[in-house]
């Protein structure tokens, strides 16, 4: 078997362009990269998940100072900031369906959208760390706080605020420069019914990176609201 | 290239020049451009241990100072852990054998797969940095606060190439679970694959979980040096002890990145050595993955002594011991198919036996080490270096190396020189023990790890671990220079030097870029031998 000669089988001849030659197939190629994006993204899950294992221990160390932390947040923008992501998540859906649909304009519009929505919730994101600069809330040696027998933990929830939301944001970012590829694709019609696998993997991702932040916003924004009408 | 190629090319000399290396997608020349890359960590980090062993000569601190010792220890672990153990199987031996054993062509993402390579190769390039420029003290477990805030050498260099390197671990991971769920050849059903690729679904399992955790958690250490975050430091409420939750929730599963697939290569080579189907095929199928579940429930033994509750200490005290059972099914297996077997006394059945017997006796002291009262007794002494280089030393390089001999032929085409390679085999035994056995009698008599002098009682067994290492240092450069030599003149091997079943066995020595000429159909399982020997090399 070793010594036969190559004859390429009949098979490798309709290849479509998309296919990489180590794939037997179109469909084959396409579960392979919707499971790798699924593996990603279990990762990913347990990359935040010591971040989130963080918050949980000190949160239950320190419910009062995570709480008067939290009061400080702004929650109009936070949630201006969720509802701009979960239309994104709509905008990135629709964008998916018209991939599979072949409809190559409104694969442009809906990426454009996506990436107009994306790029709103950072610039939302730089206003408030803004302003927590302004307000000494940033941990490290400028970090202020009235109270100073709160002060320390607080210092922990605002470490762990900009860490998660950091972090999250450079998924953000991660996404936007994704987006932009995918935008580059679409616009030269790589995309079609037979081949739609990257936008949908993309969306996979761009979904992920949302309900991160359909987490996080409850979890720093609003666990100090009853604070706050006190 | 459109001509038509015959069994004369290879993926080796398919392409010619510097930049076919670097560039390449063939997960055979990414397996061979890993080999070089870890074979030099594993020099590097040997040169640390060789400081180490000269400074433990004596009983006085007279070769360095503490403050130097305590950088050396730190920089053989950090080395020999995230830049030569955790990659070393996988990388190279997975990476090369995955795709052909399973009948693929490739990995299924080639192009992450080089990725994972250079990704690797600049998380190695800040630790060596950090290693050049002064080095890191605070021993390879980063612990708060004396990492965080405490120790003035490179931390942050040594932390970002780990968070780094992860990443390359993490790809392989995924890489490996995709190509193992999606790219098996018609007939290559769960329960036919080899148990080597059976051990590193599981290794890819623990990577893809269990990386991101110690990626996030450096990453921390990292945030709180550099960006002055406050998480783990005490001063303003953090926990110290959350950084150990957090590292050893990786860095005890990663304990099992390191042995799991030097288990995938002992089955092979059990298999081929006995000439037998492997006794109890799926139980040790299904130990593997007992083994990545079971290891992420276990991390707290590490924390015995670390301020955790008595009753935390006794659930995850049990819940080491059930470790054992998945790892005693193996090695009871092993044993099992050797037994009546057609037992072949070449090379890689040398590791093999070597690897059965060290592992089991790094396996049962680790019971010793879960066992909480014993614990407090001999934890951080060298009775746990010694339990952990029987288990990293003892089993996955013994694993390596057997590997590598059992498939050099099919990576270079050429055979080593077998009288040479049982010589090195016996060499490395015999160094090994002598360096590393005397270390359980130091240690349960009281000898703590990490201080470079220690009272004269315990010079003779020291000495003795010295000259153990020196004559284990010289069993390592045996194979390191006939393997080079046998590039250029060992023998050509053929396609199947052993006479051993297995995809792999199939192709040419060396493979074709592409692996198979036509996609095999798989009829049977991965160990259908018969019961005789065949007239091999």
């Amino acid at each position: 078997m070793s010594d036969a000669q190559f004859v390429p089988s009949p098979a490798t001849h309709a290849h479509h362009p998309a296919q990489a030659h180590h794939f037997d197939s179109l469909e084959q190629q396409q579960e392979a990269s919707t499971l790798g994006m699924w593996v990603f993204l279990v990762n990913e899950i347990m990359f935040f998940g010591g971040l989130f294992m963080a918050y949980l221990v000190y949160r239950t160390w320190y419910p009062d100072a995570f709480a008067a932390g939290s009061s400080h947040l702004n929650i109009p923008l936070g949630a201006t900031n969720t509802a701009v992501l979960i239309i994104s998540s709509l905008t990135m859906a629709l964008a998916v369906h018209a991939a599979q649909t072949s409809w190559r304009r409104g694969q442009i519009v809906f990426i454009i959208l996506t990436i107009a929505l994306g790029t709103t919730f950072l610039v939302i994101k730089a206003f408030e760390y803004a302003d927590k600069f302004t307000h000494h809330l940033v941990p490290g040696p400028h970090f202020q706080w009235p109270d100073e027998k709160l002060r320390a933990p607080v210092e922990i929830f605002y470490s762990l605020y900009f860490a998660l939301t950091g972090l999250h944001a450079l998924h953000m970012v991660i996404g936007i420069g994704i987006m932009l590829w995918l935008l580059w694709m679409a616009w030269r019609g790589r995309f079609d019914a037979e081949y739609y696998s990257p936008v949908e993997v993309s969306g996979l991702y761009w979904h992920f990176v949302d309900i991160v932040w359909i987490f996080l916003f409850p979890l720093l924004y609003l666990i100090g609201a009853h604070v706050r009408h006190v | 290239m459109h001509t038509i190629a015959t069994h004369t090319r290879n993926y080796i000399n398919a392409e010619y020049g510097v930049m076919s290396w670097l560039l390449t997608r063939d997960h055979k020349r990414i397996a061979l451009l890993y080999l070089g890359s870890v074979t030099t960590f594993f020099a590097l980090g040997g040169l640390f241990a060789v400081a180490i062993r000269l400074e433990l000569l004596t009983p006085a601190g007279d070769l360095v100072q503490s403050e130097t010792y305590n950088k050396l220890f730190t920089m053989h672990g950090v080395i020999m852990v995230f830049f030569f153990l955790i990659p070393a199987i996988p990388a190279v031996l997975g990476n090369f054998l995955v795709p052909i054993m399973i009948g693929a062509k490739d990995l299924a993402f080639p192009k992450l797969n080089l990725l994972s390579w250079y990704i690797f190769m600049i998380g190695a390039s800040f630790a060596l940095w950090a290693v050049v420029n002064g080095g890191v003290d605070t021993g390879w477990t980063f612990y708060t606060p004396y990492s965080s805030v405490v120790s003035n050498t490179q931390v942050i260099a040594a932390a970002v190439g780990i968070f780094i390197t992860g990443f390359s671990s993490i790809l392989t991971g995924l890489n490996f679970i995709v190509t193992i769920h999606r790219m098996r050849a018609p007939g290559m059903t769960w329960f036919r694959m080899p148990l080597f690729i059976w051990s590193h679904y599981a290794t890819s399992l623990i990577m893809v979980l269990g990386t991101p955790v110690i990626a996030i958690t450096v990453l921390l250490v990292f945030a709180e040096r550099a960006l002055k975050l406050c998480i783990f430091d005490a001063s303003c409420g953090g926990d110290p002890v959350l950084f150990q939750h957090l590292f050893w929730f990786y860095s005890h599963p990663a304990v099992y990145i390191m042995i799991l697939p030097a288990m995938g290569v002992i089955s092979e080579l059990v298999a081929a050595g006995a000439r037998k189907n492997v006794f109890g095929y799926s139980f040790v199928a299904f130990a593997s993955l007992a083994i990545a579940v079971l290891g992420f429930l276990v991390w707290g033994h590490h924390m015995f002594v670390s301020s955790q509750s008595v009753y935390a200490g006794m659930i995850f005290s049990i819940l080491s011991f059930l470790v054992a059972i998945p790892s005693a099914v193996k090695v009871f297996n092993w044993t099992a198919t050797l037994y009546k077997g057609s037992v072949s006394w070449q090379t890689p059945m040398l590791y093999a036996y070597g690897f059965i017997g060290l592992f089991a006796i790094g396996g049962l002291t680790g019971l010793f080490l879960a066992t909480l009262g014993l614990d407090v007794h001999v934890h951080d002494t060298y009775f746990i270096v010694a339990h952990f280089h029987y288990v990293m030393v003892g089993g996955t390089i013994m694993a390596y190396l057997g590997g590598l001999h059992y498939w050099w032929p099919k990576i270079s085409g050429r055979l080593y020189p077998e009288g040479w390679a049982k010589f090195g085999a016996l060499i490395v035994f015999v160094g090994f023990n002598l360096t590393f056995f005397p270390q359980f009698i130091v240690g349960y008599l009281g000898m703590p790890r990490r201080y470079h002098a220690y009272p004269e009682e315990f010079q003779v067994l020291n000495v003795m671990s010295s000259a153990g290492a020196s004559i284990l240092g010289v069993g390592y450069l045996i194979p390191f220079v006939y393997f080079i030599w046998s590039m250029r003149y060992g023998p050509k091997a053929g396609p199947n030097p052993w006479g051993a079943k297995g995809l792999e066995w199939t192709i040419d020595s060396p493979p074709i870029t592409e692996n198979f000429v036509d996609t095999p159909v798989v009829t049977e399982g991965a160990y259908a031998y018969t019961h005789e020997r065949m007239d091999v090399v």
